[in-house]
């Protein structure tokens, strides 16, 4: 028989990367291509939809080319940055003004005024989430309220709104001469707009938000069939589109209730399956759809997102030097063996879950003239940990199910000294699988799986193999215990630096 | 000054004025400015050139900075970067070939592991990280045969020692077969750095079956695997780049 394989497009912040796997889940081409990213103010982060959109087909052109036989591709899935937000003219294919990016804070004071509003209790109770700035809804109500004539055009139906996986399906499909406009269900979840039971838009939440629903994509499955990509040669059926964190849960096979990811890289995200039941979240994470599989209910999970992990190690290099490269910072690390009482929390622009105190700003607490970079440095790993714990303990506390092993991927997982970190502090052990690549890799499986590349999730579960496996140490775990309310400690003190 | 080395200092004196001359002066100049007899200053710099830290030009005699000196400072490879570094490839090489892939550098003149990929098949392994292996390891002849100078204090070496070595530099590969674990054989290759020095060896391990085929060789696909994933690890620390 011969070899299939599944493309993956994985349109992510920095970059669009095009990868081509195996039956047995291997990697076997790549290509990549970066984008630029627009500061236009303080706070504004934007990207340019059609440069991403060139990207892509070339990408996806040159690593059809890199295989030999392209034919033998079958089938075709997206992973993307999630929140980003594009609206576009239907009849041209030109986006009315740059994509605002996940990071971007520009609605800040539209969401204070938001959450000010007597009705704004409706919108966590629907959609699952509270208001913030970090989800789409409030960024397409800013690009309606901003653009000169972006409403009455959208209320004509001129207009069309996507994040990043919309947008390119829109393109592959044939862009202005019958483009398919879909969303899947995970990156719909993400914008507030949509009741989060029901999986459809909600009128009561685009009364909310001000948003005609004329301009909203069709939500779909986000593994079944959302159209073919005819801008690619050979066109394959686009069967699987998801959110990249999303994808990463489906990549490192977390497919019970209870199984729990979490990506290390520039910020952390950490999401656990919790079955076909939704979990309302009290204690500060985020009730978001993990994935559908066509004809299928759909699975939930909680989610800790963490803005400042690598971020704060690249800030050691960066900002203060004290590294030649990232991964230096362990050997800094050790040249100390414990924290010399020193915490450093990462609020650089706010803290997100499970606190959510935009105003929180970052500190290093517990200073005295024993402290030297080494411990800095352990202090600054150690962050990354007690984060984690943070959001583990949040969603424990939310979803009443225990965590009895966390799967890591992202590039921090090649730090051994913050591995084993996190399996002290969080007390469980945790398991890296032998390709990092998860995102593109849960994306190629959910496309792979609705086109009977692979029968079902179990023979998925079958391709996962463990690379490492860090276990906690009982004494260390009893320590890490011991010194935590020490952290929460800084963590208050971040918070009530940062108020006005 | 007790405790000091008159020859170092000496030397050290002599490079700080090469290097403020921007290769201007000549042996007499040189002895001049750090105030020693001339013979003196040419047998030290004669050491300084044979060393890679000075280069002589040829028509004018005079001295400048040598780039031995000039990569003192970007040759040194921390070993976390050099996992961090290696990760991909040695995830992939684990993958591919279906067994536990090591890598390991010099430390103090022993082979030390610094990163390790668990065989594929879900069993029970232990991260050994930090495990010195033994010189007859493939990791460590390959360390051993690439090895820029062997340590003063090491022992004299067994009879045919230096054989297998040279041979390990010529084939670019070294294999064992069950000589420090009974049942278990591995193959390894070295991995070099910008520079060209060897970083590292990276290397498979695995049941003597899996390395060799019936007639005790080496298994020539995954003598293949190791020494494309080395190379890939080179490539990506920048040599022959």
């Amino acid at each position: 028989m011969t070899e299939r394989y599944v493309l993956a497009v994985d349109q992510g912040t920095t970059s669009t990367r095009s990868l081509v796997f195996d039956r047995a889940g291997r990697m076997v081409a790549v290509r990549q291509r970066e984008h630029r990213q627009h500061f236009p103010r303080p706070g504004w982060v934007e990207h340019d939809p059609m440069e991403i959109w060139a990207n892509t087909q070339r990408t996806a052109a040159q690593v059809l080319g890199d295989i030999p036989d392209a034919g033998d591709v079958v089938a075709l899935g997206i992973a993307n940055q999630r929140e980003t937000t594009v609206v576009w003219d239907r009849r041209t294919g030109r986006p009315v003004t740059r994509a605002l990016v996940w990071q971007d804070t520009r609605t800040a004071d539209l969401v204070t005024e938001l959450c000010a509003r007597p009705d704004a209790g409706l919108v966590a109770e629907r959609c699952g989430m509270a208001i913030a700035g970090y989800f789409s809804g409030p960024r397409l109500r800013w690009i309606l309220d901003a653009v000169p004539h972006a409403r009455e055009r959208a209320d004509r139906g001129e207009l069309l709104f996507g994040t990043m996986e919309t947008w390119l399906i829109w393109n592959l499909t044939g862009g202005p001469n019958g483009g398919v406009h879909v969303t899947d269900v995970t990156n719909a979840s993400r914008t507030l707009l949509m009741d989060v039971r029901t999986c459809r838009w909600d009128p009561d939440l685009l009364a909310f938000f001000g948003i005609p629903a004329a301009m909203l994509p069709e939500i779909r499955p986000s593994v079944g069939s959302l159209g073919v990509a005819t801008a690619l040669s050979p066109a394959l059926p686009i069967a699987a589109a998801l959110g990249d964190q999303q994808a990463a849960l489906f990549g490192q096979v977390c497919f019970a209730p209870g199984e729990a990811k979490c990506t290390y890289g520039t910020g952390s995200f950490l999401l656990q399956n919790t079955g076909t039941e939704l979990v309302r979240t009290r204690s500060g994470s985020i009730s978001t759809v993990a994935y559908q599989l066509a004809g299928e209910p759909v699975h939930y999970a909680l989610e800790g997102s963490v803005a400042v992990t690598g971020a704060l190690v690249q800030w050691l290099r960066d900002g203060l030097g004290l590294i030649g490269s990232a991964a230096e910072v362990e050997t800094l690390a050790r040249t100390v063996t414990d924290n010399g009482g020193c915490f450093v929390v990462p609020a650089f622009s706010g803290l997100l879950a499970p606190h959510w105190r935009g105003e929180a700003r970052g500190l290093i607490a517990g200073l005295t003239s024993y402290v030297t970079k080494g411990h800095l440095a352990r202090a600054a790993l150690e962050a990354t940990g007690w984060q984690t714990r943070d959001v583990v303990g949040a969603m424990a506390a939310d979803s009443g199910l225990a965590l009895t092993t966390l799967r890591v991927d992202g590039g921090m997982t090649t730090n051994n000294l913050l591995m084993q970190f996190v399996a002290d502090v969080l007390d469980t052990p945790v398991v890296r699988p032998m390709v990092g690549e998860t995102v593109s890799l849960g994306a190629a499986y959910a496309a792979g799986l609705a086109v009977g590349i692979w029968s079902d999730v179990e023979a998925l579960r079958r391709n996962w193999h463990r690379s490492a496996l860090w276990t906690p140490d009982p004494g260390r775990a009893r320590e890490c215990t011991a010194e935590y309310p020490r952290w929460e400690r800084a963590v208050q003190l971040s918070v009530a630096w940062g108020a006005p | 000054m007790p405790g000091t080395v008159q020859s170092i200092e000496r030397a050290a004196a002599i490079l700080q004025v090469v290097a403020a001359s921007h290769g201007t002066l000549g042996v007499t100049d040189i002895a001049e400015a750090v105030g020693l007899a001339k013979t003196t200053t040419h047998s030290l710099l004669r050491t300084l050139l044979l060393v890679g830290f000075v280069d002589q030009d040829r028509a004018t005699g005079h001295y400048a900075l040598g780039t031995g000196l000039l990569r003192l400072g970007s040759s040194h490879l921390d070993v976390n970067e050099l996992r961090a570094r290696s990760s991909n490839w040695a995830d992939a090489l684990a993958s591919r070939s279906g067994q536990s892939v090591r890598l390991a550098t010099l430390v103090g003149g022993q082979a030390v592991v610094v990163h390790h990929v668990f065989r594929p098949d879900d069993s029970a392994q232990v991260l050994d990280l930090g495990t010195a292996l033994p010189a007859h390891s493939a990791l460590g002849m390959v360390l051993q045969a690439f090895a820029v100078q062997r340590p003063a204090a090491a022992p004299r070496p067994p009879d045919g020692w230096r054989e297998e070595l040279a041979a390990v530099r010529s084939r670019g590969w070294a294999a064992e077969r069950g000589e420090h674990a009974a049942g278990e054989g591995g193959l390894a290759a070295p991995v070099r750095g910008a520079t060209g020095l060897v970083v590292g060896a990276l290397g498979v391990s695995g049941p003597v079956t899996a390395v060799f085929d019936g007639r005790r060789q080496p298994r020539s696909s995954l003598v293949a695997m190791v020494t494309d994933a080395a190379s890939a690890v080179s490539r990506e620390l920048g040599h022959g780049g």
